[in-house]
């Protein structure tokens, strides 16, 4: 599979503890990841959904940004408001380019004296070095290689974390807490990447396997390979990089102009901000939109979107089947034109054109904690 | 006449001049849960290893090919609300569509049951 042989993969702290878990093991981001456990993508996604998940995304990129103008150097490179950021609480954002397009979406949390940023797999060879740039004589940025990262995501992830670790009974949706799970000491966020309540849990690799064992030892907890993880994404809108989201696309035609405050929209003072505020102001030309395919034909990326009985208007990102919607979901980016939702389409699936709508986004609602 | 076997993980039951075609267990068992089978047109004319059907698990959409030229005489219409019967009986009420053979030479290439299971066996070493 793919071009990666086994000997440049690399491994993630758990890889023994997958194995034994009957995983079966793929090259991803140049790392040899779980796409699926025995249970299977299908029921790996429900038991998420039902109860839950325990996800290694160990491959992700992990970076402290210390010192008092780590907030002013990250705003450098991305949009969002990072100064304006609480201590304790994090925030989704992107890194930007000069041409406005998206070059990785991350997430920035503060703990207090310093940033926790988490970044793509795929991306972290691009994104890292930005950082370290842009902090130059401001922040200083430590990339972690000695932390494993782990999500429990589902309705019972709460109730399973807050056996081990009390205080997360309480945190609200994209708060964190520095505590102690089995006796080590982890960074918790109330955040994920399926649109379930759970947690994101960075600990040292030289105890990732007890504490991963103390979770999945619960019996609501099941293991959850990559190709759930996408499954649960997708359903919950979320954008893959390098699928929905690359070098060309804006976070306006993505449909992340919520991610922008006004106060750096009405400063500018972020690569690509001549475009961004554009398309603000007069709209963008394309935008990223949900699709349900009719019938049972999954419309995956690269699929033609048209107008019924029309011309081309834009493309499937990311599309499959979605086991809780029971049938085909899908999203891309079409001409703003027809980005209503409600609108008809037609996707070009080999040699049938089926038929589709424009819906709005998320296809399962998101069920995050307030607090 | 007894079932035959191809190198991509087919089978084939021949009655006569007609083919009943489906997909091996091994295959299925490697798709993973089907959510979507797209079978052939019934009355289509095929060439050997021509597209016939399509397959589609979770992660990706697979080419099921036909084994043999000829036409399509029935589809397995089941599959279109029921595409895990392809996993629950790969090689019975799973299977994908018959074909009117019109080479039988063709068919003389196939592997029986014994040696695909040896070729299986090949294939994981």
């Amino acid at each position: 599979m793919g071009q990666d042989t086994e000997q440049n993969l690399k491994t993630v702290p758990l890889a023994d503890f997958h194995r034994r878990m009957g995983s079966k093991m793929v090259p991803f981001a140049g790392y040899e990841m779980p796409v699926q456990y025995p249970a299977g993508i299908i029921d790996e996604h429900r038991h998420t959904r039902e109860k839950a998940g325990l996800f290694d995304v160990s491959h992700m990129g992990q970076a402290w940004l210390h010192g008092t103008g780590a907030a002013k150097a990250l705003e450098k490179l991305v949009p969002g408001d990072v100064q304006a950021l609480p201590s304790g609480s994090g925030r989704y954002t992107m890194i930007t380019n000069d041409a406005g397009g998206i070059v990785d979406d991350l997430i920035v949390t503060n703990w207090g004296d310093k940033l926790f940023i988490v970044v793509n797999a795929s991306r972290k060879h691009v994104d890292l070095p930005m950082i370290a740039d842009a902090s130059s004589g401001m922040a200083e940025l430590e990339i972690i290689e000695d932390r494993a990262l782990i999500a429990l995501q589902g309705p019972k992830a709460a109730a399973v974390v807050s056996g081990l670790a009390p205080v997360c009974a309480t945190m609200a949706f994209m708060s964190a807490v520095e505590t102690e799970i089995s006796g080590i000491k982890c960074h918790i966020t109330r955040s994920g990447y399926t649109g379930e309540d759970g947690f994101e849990i960075s600990m040292p690799v030289s105890d990732a396997e007890a504490i991963t064992e103390a979770l999945a030892g619960h019996d609501d907890v099941m293991p959850i390979g990559l190709g759930a993880r996408d499954t649960l994404r997708l359903e919950a809108g979320l954008c893959l990089y390098g699928n929905d989201l690359d070098e060309e696309t804006s976070p306006i035609e993505a449909g992340l102009a919520w991610t922008i405050s006004k106060r750096r929209r009405e400063a500018g003072d972020f690569p690509g901000a001549s475009r961004i505020l554009g398309e603000l102001a007069d709209g963008a030309k394309r935008r990223r939109v949900g699709i349900l395919p009719e019938g049972r034909a999954p419309a995956r990326d690269g699929t033609a979107i048209h107008a019924p009985g029309g011309d081309a208007i834009g493309t499937v990102t990311s599309g499959g089947f979605g086991p809780s919607v029971g049938g085909p979901v899908a999203m891309g980016y079409v001409s703003t034109d027809h980005a209503t939702a409600g609108t008809a389409l037609e996707l070009a699936v080999r040699k049938n054109m089926v038929p589709a709508s424009i819906v709005k986004m998320p296809f399962q609602p998101h069920r995050y904690f307030k607090g | 006449m007894a079932t035959k076997y191809t190198k991509e993980h087919e089978w084939i039951d021949i009655d006569g001049d007609i083919g009943t075609v489906g997909i091996t267990d091994h295959a299925q068992e490697q798709l993973g849960e089907l959510v979507y089978v797209e079978v052939p047109d019934v009355g289509a004319t095929l060439e050997q290893g021509d597209e016939a059907c399509v397959v589609e698990s979770v992660k990706a959409a697979s080419e099921v090919y036909a084994p043999c030229s000829g036409e399509i005489v029935e589809a397995n219409e089941e599959l279109a609300d029921q595409p895990t019967l392809v996993n629950e009986h790969a090689e019975g009420d799973g299977w994908l569509f018959k074909i009117r053979i019109s080479d039988m030479t063709e068919i003389d290439e196939f592997m029986d049951e014994a040696e695909y299971k040896e070729f299986l066996k090949e294939l994981d070493e």
